[in-house]
């Protein structure tokens, strides 16, 4: 995102005549979070309420909104690789099905590289098992592919189950997702959805 | 003075797998592990480093998920994913296979003795806990399942000075166990966790007990003064939280110090120090030393040494242990 410095000074100039109540100089605390030096000269010179008027006319871009684009992107990145998990019954991808989609993924930043991926599915059928099943696929899936550090948190999206506690219970407990992957039929059946055909 | 806690060595312990648990033999000289690739390994001191001694292969079928110490040091229990516990015996420098307990109908979570030596506590995903009495003649038998859980048992762990046992469970409880003309019942169910209660540890005499669980907690539990013989009453006496960022899978009070560790899965180990100045009804504890990046994945294990005060054990995800010394620094 570029931020073209002589429009955003040439506006708050402007917007400084006009506005009755005097602007200060300083702003909000400056936000470490890695932002490029132009953005931070930008806010050093334009105040909190002139620079909410110049990102509402979309000359300034917003930090938050930086952040919230970037952690669009991981979750992307992390749709990619549930979305071609076969569902366990039928010949068909979770995304094919609606079982995961775009919105499900929720990613957060937990500190330096450390992302918190929350997923929400909503399984097609109600039955118990099958919904545990694929929050283990979910779990492993992930566990091998994703490149970048992560924690994560996968639950079934609200009203879609009616045992949905008990089942984000176990696809949550490690413990036992573990113990699940050492039985060898389950193992199988999880294999055979996440596995990719070019594997 | 400040409390620190600095890294002495980290070990690659289970290689491409889970180490899951790590515990000191009552001398303090040796450390057992134990991980996801099935196998026991035994580390001890060479000049001023850990190397692994030996390698207990083959006991198991599948993840051995804890191992405990005989009291007199001579034994070693393993409680695995393959639903049995191996009792092993040292030879020299090695350790064979002595008996594989079986009756569990899953996972074994755990196995604990009792400090007299003969009585060993184990428990599963099965729901139950089981109690076992072994001979002279090293005769393993068992003498009693409880069933008091709903769910899965993480963790048991035994009184250091009365024939008290108590246990934890995804069921959101502890139970308290007590042994009256020969039977074995639950005596008290803690209750205030709000989640799996992951593992207890008892302090050095006993009076109280530390749980952890997936609520991301901490409860200090002490025993009421309405107890009677069979009528055992605990409470929570204290609770920390805000510390930890995510599961709390140990806790361990250790019994030279009265230093209280945890190993939590945002990967941190953290140290607790009691407030000396504080009502002893209404104990308050405050952090005195962290490593936020303990490990690079989840904390599974901390254990601290019975005979060096402060040096302290953990174990990752990411297979490897971590030897750690807790002091006071100018």
């Amino acid at each position: 995102m570029t931020v073209d410095l002589l429009k955003v000074r040439a506006a708050a100039q402007l917007l400084r005549t006009l506005l009755p109540v005097p602007v200060k100089g300083q702003t909000s605390p400056p936000v470490n979070d890695g932002a490029a030096p132009d953005m931070e000269v930008v806010s050093g010179c334009v105040s909190l309420t002139v620079n909410k008027v110049l990102f509402f006319s979309g000359l300034v871009g917003n930090r938050n909104d930086l952040k919230a684009k970037a952690m669009e992107e991981k979750a992307l990145e992390v749709y990619d690789v549930i979305r071609s998990i076969r569902d366990p019954e039928k010949p068909n991808t979770l995304e094919e099905l609606d079982v995961v989609t775009e919105k499900c993924v929720e990613v957060q930043e937990l500190g330096e590289d450390e992302f918190l991926i929350i997923i929400k599915f909503s399984p097609t059928v109600p039955h118990c098992s099958l919904a545990t099943l694929i929050g283990l696929c979910l779990q492993v899936k992930l566990q091998r592919c994703l490149p970048f550090k992560h924690k994560l948190e996968i639950y079934i999206s609200e009203g879609t189950h009616s045992t949905e506690e008990d089942i984000n219970k176990q696809i949550n407990d490690k413990e036992r997702v573990a113990a699940a992957m050492e039985n060898p039929n389950l193992r199988e059946i999880v294999e055979q959805c996440v596995t990719e055909p070019d594997d | 003075m400040k409390e620190t806690l600095s890294l002495v060595q980290k070990l690659s312990a289970h290689p491409d797998s889970r180490c899951w648990f790590v515990s000191w033999n009552p001398s303090g000289t040796l450390l057992a592990s134990c991980g996801g690739d099935k196998a026991i390994r035994i580390w001890g001191r060479e000049g001023d480093s850990w190397i692994c001694k030996s390698v207990l292969q083959d006991g198991h079928q599948r993840t051995v998920r804890k191992v405990a110490w005989s009291p007199c040091g001579n034994y070693l229990a393993s409680a695995s994913f393959d639903a049995t516990t191996c009792i092993w015996k040292k030879k020299n420098n090695d350790f064979e296979s002595l008996t594989v307990l079986e009756g569990h109908e899953n996972e074994v979570k755990c196995v604990a003795w009792a400090p007299s030596g003969n009585l060993l506590a184990t428990c599963s995903r099965d729901k139950s806990v089981w109690v076992w009495e072994v001979d002279e003649d090293d005769e393993y038998e068992c003498v009693t399942v409880i069933n008091s859980h709903t769910q899965d048992v993480k963790h048991v762990v035994w009184h250091p000075t009365q024939e008290l046992l108590a246990s934890a469970s995804y069921d959101n409880n502890i139970c308290i166990y007590k042994e009256e003309d020969d039977d074995w019942e639950c005596r008290a169910t803690l209750t205030g966790h709000t989640s799996t209660v992951w593992s207890l540890s008892f302090d050095a005499k006993g009076q109280r007990l530390a749980s952890c669980s997936d609520d991301r907690t901490v409860k200090i539990w002490m025993e009421g003064s309405e107890s009677r013989q069979s009528d055992v009453s605990w409470k929570c006496v204290c609770t920390l939280s805000g510390f930890h960022g995510r599961t709390v899978y140990d806790v361990a009070w250790c019994p030279l110090t009265g230093a209280l560790a945890t190993a939590c899965g945002d990967d941190g180990v953290r140290v607790f120090r009691e407030d000396e100045s504080a009502d002893p009804q209404q104990p308050l504890f405050s952090l005195a030393a962290q490593v936020t990046k303990a490990h690079n994945q989840d904390v599974n294990c901390v254990s601290w040494n019975p005979k060096e005060p402060g040096l302290l054990a953990s174990c990752s995800d990411d297979g490897e242990i971590a030897i750690w010394k807790f002091h006071e620094e100018d």
